[in-house]
């Protein structure tokens, strides 16, 4: 059998970098909660960026975005995913609270 | 991608196979726009109780950890059945993703007898706002899953039957980006659901 040229795969190297990254950043966002180590505001900052951080290291090592040559189409759609998901959370979270703050 | 083209001869198969990966990347990009959109109703009702348990009450981190350790390495066990794949190492193949078969269903199990705990105490989705769009999110993932977990029974008696070609493989590569790709829905639900939850 012989995958495309241009197919993404990876090697055991990439699965075992990420498991062992993702276990670390999973086990480092538990204990920052669990533990209460800095202010709220401070721990659900440090969280969200673990789990920013955790989900990079996937795409990278499970998905081999990293590893595509050009024209790069599936970062390019994965980019466009990112842009719609931020309008949708981001603008939903701006439009409720401003409205929770008028209404109360 | 072009280029390929012009200069060798491409195999059918192999033009399929490229076509077919590209296409499922974009459904599960769009997937991740479903997950984004129950991510904000979550986001923005989940303050609002209605004299119900919050999300303190109720979670459990310890046990979501659980939960979240037995996801994670079954992405990693779906990727070494991958590697396996792509060397037609048929053995492998079926070995690796039955453990990544049993871990899933280990995972869905847990996530039933949380659900089931919460709505024998009368917390179901019907209490509130905030349960209402935490019993969608949690449980638009968990059927995934299980879509997942039947659609790996099928390829493994595909593979077990036809061996490792490329159509097969083609499949198992479909496959294995939507496994990966929940794990990564799964590393929200854990931080922004249930971590910020308890805190």
């Amino acid at each position: 059998m012989d995958l495309p040229k241009d197919a993404l795969h990876g090697t055991f190297t990439d699965y075992l970098v990420g498991f062992i990254l993702s276990l670390l950043l999973t086990l480092a966002a538990y204990f920052t909660t669990t533990e209460h180590l800095f202010s709220k505001k401070m721990v659900f900052l440090t969280i969200i960026g673990l789990a920013l951080a955790q989900a990079i290291v996937q795409f990278i090592c499970f998905f081999h975005l990293s590893k595509e040559s050009k024209p790069r189409w599936n970062l390019l759609i994965f980019l466009s995913m990112i842009f719609v998901i931020a309008i949708i959370i981001g603008g939903s979270l701006w439009i409720m609270y401003n409205l929770d703050d008028r209404t109360m | 991608m072009t280029e390929n083209i012009a200069v060798h001869h491409h195999d059918p198969d192999q033009e399929a196979y490229t076509k077919n990966v590209f296409g499922f990347w974009v459904y599960l990009m769009t997937d991740c726009v479903l997950f984004g959109v129950l991510f904000a109703t979550y986001a923005v009702l989940h303050n609002n109780t209605f004299g119900g348990p919050s999300g303190k009450d109720i979670f459990d981190p310890l046990f979501v950890l659980k939960e979240t350790l037995i996801l994670l390495t079954s992405s990693f066990t779906c990727g070494l059945a991958m590697i396996a794949a792509y060397r037609s190492e048929k053995k492998k193949v079926i070995g690796w993703f039955c453990v990544t078969f049993l871990l899933g269903l280990s995972f869905v199990v847990l996530e039933v007898t949380e659900f089931a705990g919460l709505v024998r105490e009368g917390n179901g989705p019907q209490r509130s706002a905030f349960l209402s769009s935490y019993f969608t999110l949690v449980a638009t993932h968990g059927m995934h899953i299980s879509m997942g977990l039947l659609w790996m029974a099928v390829f493994m008696a595909q593979v077990f039957r036809k061996g490792i070609t490329l159509v097969t493989a083609r499949r198992l590569t479909c496959l294995s980006m939507f496994w990966h790709f929940l794990d990564v829905v799964w590393i929200f639900i854990f931080t922004l659901v249930y971590l910020m939850g308890v805190y």
